[in-house]
């Protein structure tokens, strides 16, 4: 059931099927039991056969904090680097190797705090990274501090009257950055999660994937309005690119465009149905998925999944290689030895005899 | 015309001082590439200010550029001015502290206005007041004479005005009888696009030049004959083009693509804008978002196969420690060109300074050893970066080279090696599984070789050797996460282990001591190595014996540096650094190794040591002895 995905013609193929199998390692997991990073784990193993890609032209990078253990367990080549610098390094590496499949995972507080630079900065370049940003609004490592997308006002051990920053929307900072891909799934709904990761494989460019994961020791149930049959519909938008924007039971709510271009929640019945807002992720223009990022509610009252923009713009890795190929196949190929006897002379020479 | 008598010099050194956008380094740099084409051994010394246009006119607006050329072997830009080109007061006053009195003094008089002169605090005019009798002063109406001989021309004032710099150089030129096509061929090429400036520089320079062999103020020229240098072809070069140089052709001799990652830094940049020029040669350059990207991207680079570099000065050191530490734990080459400069902090961006030993040294968390080199001049920096290379990717390890402001922008002739000659650095990638786990053969990363305690370099794309790595802790062997109290202190001995191996593949310490009586060693590592030399010269020229050694090598050191330094009575250590009140930071290292009692002698003022001071201060160890 391998798929063909156009932007991975550059990496090698398997040469037998895979199964999930194939990337378990012999290591013990040691998440927490209950972890939302098990089901992640499970949903990208079992995903990664139909990419149909040689295993060892895959490497997962990571940095620090609990989900970044993730290399440790998928049978691939894999870098547990340190804390928020894994965009940094998968950069150095999928701008050299364009015959890797190369993924980052990371968690809130490695790419939104301490590495938010080189986030914000991989998905400016459109590097050819695939980013697992798993969003547990906690610091589960250290044992529950809170973290850039924890609730203004969250009591952990570091802030026991409250915090007082107000947290980062990973979507809306990204689409910020001009993502040219950006999506959010939910741990436990492995159908959606999968859906979401073929879509950012098949995006050539970084693809930023915030997936809501529980930590079910220091924030349990921080995602539980999007998993209780009792609330999920009415809370839950799901984005279809094509599809008008609706979500309830019955379809009930909906968004228009005001007069002054912002998006407004409407009864679905109170419209013409031709008001109602269609997605379109390939908008040029990121600020439609900027509006659909902002539907969502911190008290997930209201959350927007699925693909937020996919869309094509020039890959840095790919521009950096078309520089080299163009300076080395005008001239029959990469300088050699007599070149850099010409490169080390210069033209200002005499010669002492 | 008669032409005026020609006089012999064995050595001159002359420097152009001006206001930051007098062109005073495009002046010097023209100035040593004609000297350069003439054959004459030289040096170099460009020094600028942080700010790209400081106030004009302003004392911390002068930018000079000192150039020593001769006809025999030297090894400093020198200490004292023989010619001082001043554009301005600011320039002279700025100056003139260093120059020997009957020095040459070639003034821009238009400068010299109650305006300029009250702003850098000259009560009065030095050009007439009696203060500079003591010199030769050549008081040139430089801007006004450029201004008039370009008077047809179809460009601004301000436009004219800006060629004085190349009536300045015609002048210059002729009176030390450099060959000016390389010059006029440099003003087309720089002007192609606007033939008025490029006319108007041409005749500026043109101007200067008959200028000097008619007026009566010059009564002279000088020649100083070519020198005598080891026979070969030869160029000017930097430091930071020979560094940029050197890790070109590491990248051929290696057969490894060549990766850097570099975030824009004085006085590291220009390697940046080197390499990015080299795409012929299959080099990529990634300017990272910060220091940090820059070596985290060169280690995900080194991690995929390619010779990784980052390039960066003292400040941007700091910043990259972590990454450094997680390639010391991840084993995989990596080169980390530290151009060294004034600090702490921002420091002083374009002045020297060599006190980032210690950092390179010590400045990681754990312990996390690394091979430190250091290039001794300009041309060095080639040898140094292939020395690097073999390092990094011998031992997989990252190497830190130690460059500084002086040598990157100083310049000297090199003598142009042959590719053929330089040392093979090929390096062996894993290709199979290295182990049998369980009856099943398997890829084992950390597995390693018995002399160089190397692991294998397995790269992504080699079918049957996936595995992980990190930096957290792991198994001897398998690589897998361990805690394991005896495992971890054998991982760290053997880290340590592997940066010791390197010293039994270094050369034993060459020592300088020409009569074989010396029993004063004076011991230097970096860019001091040619004020030292020259001063070890000039107290053996007196008389005295004195021995020299200079190290390429400072982690680790060569073997025998402990058996050398217990050879003499004194060791002593001349650093541009203070060394944390352990009496400077090689001496620290000195002591603590070998318990010799090296003494420091150590300056931090931003520029080189003068080769007098330290001959002074040798002359004076040599008499102490007992």
């Amino acid at each position: 059931m391998t798929q063909n995905f156009p932007s991975l013609s550059l990496v090698p193929k398997a040469r037998e099927a895979q199964s999930a199998k194939d990337f378990k390692t012999d290591q013990e997991v040691r998440w927490c039991p209950g972890c939302g990073d098990y089901a992640v784990l499970a949903a990208v193993q079992s995903f990664m056969p139909e990419l149909g890609l040689a295993r060892e032209n895959i490497v997962f990078v990571s940095g620090i904090g609990c989900s970044s253990r993730f290399p440790y367990y998928m049978d691939t080549f894999g870098m547990h680097s340190i804390h928020g610098r894994a965009p940094a390094i998968a950069t150095g590496l999928a701008a050299s190797r364009q015959d890797l499949s190369v993924w980052v995972v990371t968690g809130d507080g490695d790419a939104l705090s301490i590495g938010g630079n080189h986030l914000i900065h991989a998905l400016r370049r459109n590097v050819n990274l695939k980013i697992l940003l798993f969003n547990n609004r906690i610091y589960g490592l250290t044992k529950g501090q809170y973290s850039p997308t924890s609730e203004l006002g969250k009591i952990t051990k570091s802030t026991p009257l409250g915090s007082l920053d107000s947290p980062f929307n990973p979507v809306s900072l990204a689409l910020g950055a001009e993502a040219s891909f950006v999506a959010r799934s939910i741990d436990s709904d492995r159908k959606h999660l999968t859906a979401v990761l073929r879509a950012a494989a098949a995006h050539r460019g970084t693809a930023l994937v915030e997936i809501y994961q529980n930590c079910n020791i220091f924030n349990d149930n921080a995602f539980e309005p999007l998993k209780d049959p009792a609330t999920r519909d009415e809370v839950t938008i799901r984005l279809e690119h094509g599809q008008p924007i609706t979500w309830g039971a019955g379809a009930e709510h909906g968004v228009v465009r005001s007069p002054d271009s912002s998006l407004k929640v409407v009864e679905t019945a109170d419209v013409p149905a031709s008001d109602l807002v269609v997605h379109d992720a390939h908008a040029m223009d990121p600020s439609h998925a900027f509006d659909l990022s902002r539907l969502a509610e911190t008290s997930l009252a209201r959350t927007p999944i699925g693909v937020f923009r996919d869309v094509d713009r020039p890959v840095y890795d790919d521009l950096m290689r078309e520089q080299i190929d163009r300076a080395t196949g005008t001239q029959g190929g990469p300088a050699g030895e007599d070149e850099l006897t010409g490169l080390l002379a210069g033209s200002d020479t005499w010669t002492v005899r | 015309m008669a032409t005026k008598g020609v006089r012999q010099l064995d050595r001159v050194i002359i420097r152009f001082a001006g206001d930051s956008g007098d062109g005073m380094q495009l002046t010097g740099d023209r100035f040593t590439t004609e000297t350069a084409s003439f054959g004459n051994d030289l040096s170099t010394l460009p020094d600028f200010p942080a700010e790209i246009r400081a106030p004009a006119g302003t004392l911390p607006g002068v930018s000079a550029f000192q150039l020593h050329f001769a006809d025999h072997d030297i090894m400093t830009p020198g200490d004292r001015p023989d010619v001082l080109v001043a554009m301005n007061p600011a320039a002279l006053k700025a100056n003139l502290d260093d120059l020997e009195r009957g020095a040459d003094i070639i003034v821009n008089t238009d400068e010299f206005t109650k305006r300029n002169l009250t702003k850098v605090g000259y009560p009065s005019n030095p050009l007439d007041d009696g203060s500079l009798e003591a010199y030769n002063v050549h008081p040139i109406a430089l801007t006004s004479m450029t201004v008039e001989a370009l008077k047809d021309f179809d460009i601004s004032k301000k436009e004219a005005e800006r060629a004085k710099n190349m009536f300045a150089l015609g002048l210059l030129s002729w009176l030390y009888n450099r060959p000016t096509e390389g010059t006029l061929a440099f003003l087309r090429t720089k002007f192609a696009r606007s033939p008025q400036i490029m006319e108007a520089n041409v005749t500026a320079f043109e101007t200067g030049w008959s200028f000097g062999e008619t007026t009566e103020d010059f009564s002279v020229s000088y020649e100083v004959k070519p020198a005598q240098l080891a026979p070969g072809r030869y160029r000017n070069i930097s430091g930071n083009l020979a560094l940029s140089y050197g890790l070109v052709a590491a990248a051929q001799r290696s057969g490894l693509p060549l990766f850097l990652g570099s975030y824009p830094i004085t006085p590291a940049s220009d390697i940046l804008h080197e390499l990015s020029k080299h795409k012929r040669f299959g080099v990529r350059t990634f300017q990272a978002e910060d220091e940090i990207a820059a070596v985290g991207a060169a280690l995900g680079a080194a991690y995929g196969g390619s010779l990784a570099v980052t390039s960066t000065s003292g400040p941007g050191l700091a910043l990259k420690a972590e990454t450094i530490g997680l390639g010391v734990s991840l084993e995989l080459p990596l080169i980390v060109v530290n151009v060294q400069r004034a600090g702490p902090s921002t420091g002083m961006p374009t002045k020297t300074e060599q006190a980032d030993l210690l950092q390179a040294m010590f400045g990681r968390n754990g312990e996390a050893p690394v091979p430190i080199v250091a290039p001794r001049s300009p041309a060095d920096c080639f040898d140094t970066a292939l020395e690097a290379a073999r390092i990094a990717t011998t031992f997989r390890v990252p190497v830190i080279l130690l460059s500084d402001g002086y040598l990157a922008n100083g310049s000297e002739p090199w003598r142009i090696p042959e590719v053929a000659d330089l040392p093979d650095l090929h390096v062996q990638f894993a290709t199979e599984t290295n182990a049998e786990v369980d009856g099943r053969a398997t890829f084992l990363p950390y597995v390693r070789d018995s002399a160089t305690l190397a692991r294998p370099w397995a790269l992504p794309g080699t079918a049957g050797l996936e595995h992980r790595i990190g930096g957290i802790e792991k198994a001897d062997r398998t690589g897998n996460i361990s805690y394991d109290p005896a495992n971890h202190d054998f991982m760290v001995r053997t880290r340590q282990a592997k940066v010791d191996a390197v010293a039994a593949t270094i050369g034993p310490t060459e020592v300088e001591d020409p009569s074989g009586r010396a029993r004063v060693l004076v011991l230097g590592w970096g860019s001091t190595y040619g004020p030292i030399g020259a001063a070890c010269r000039r107290v053996r020229a007196a008389g005295k014996d004195v021995a020299q050694a200079h190290l390429r090598h400072l982690n680790p050191f060569p073997a025998d540096l402990g058996e050398v330094l217990r050879r003499y009575d004194k060791v002593l250590v001349p650093e541009m650094n203070l060394g944390y009140g352990f009496g400077g930071q090689l001496s620290m290292l000195l002591r603590a190794k070998y318990l010799v009692d090296a003494v420091g002698y150590n300056q931090v003022r931003g520029m080189p040591f003068k080769a007098d001071e330290l001959a002074a201060v040798i002359t004076t160890v040599t008499e102490d002895l007992p």
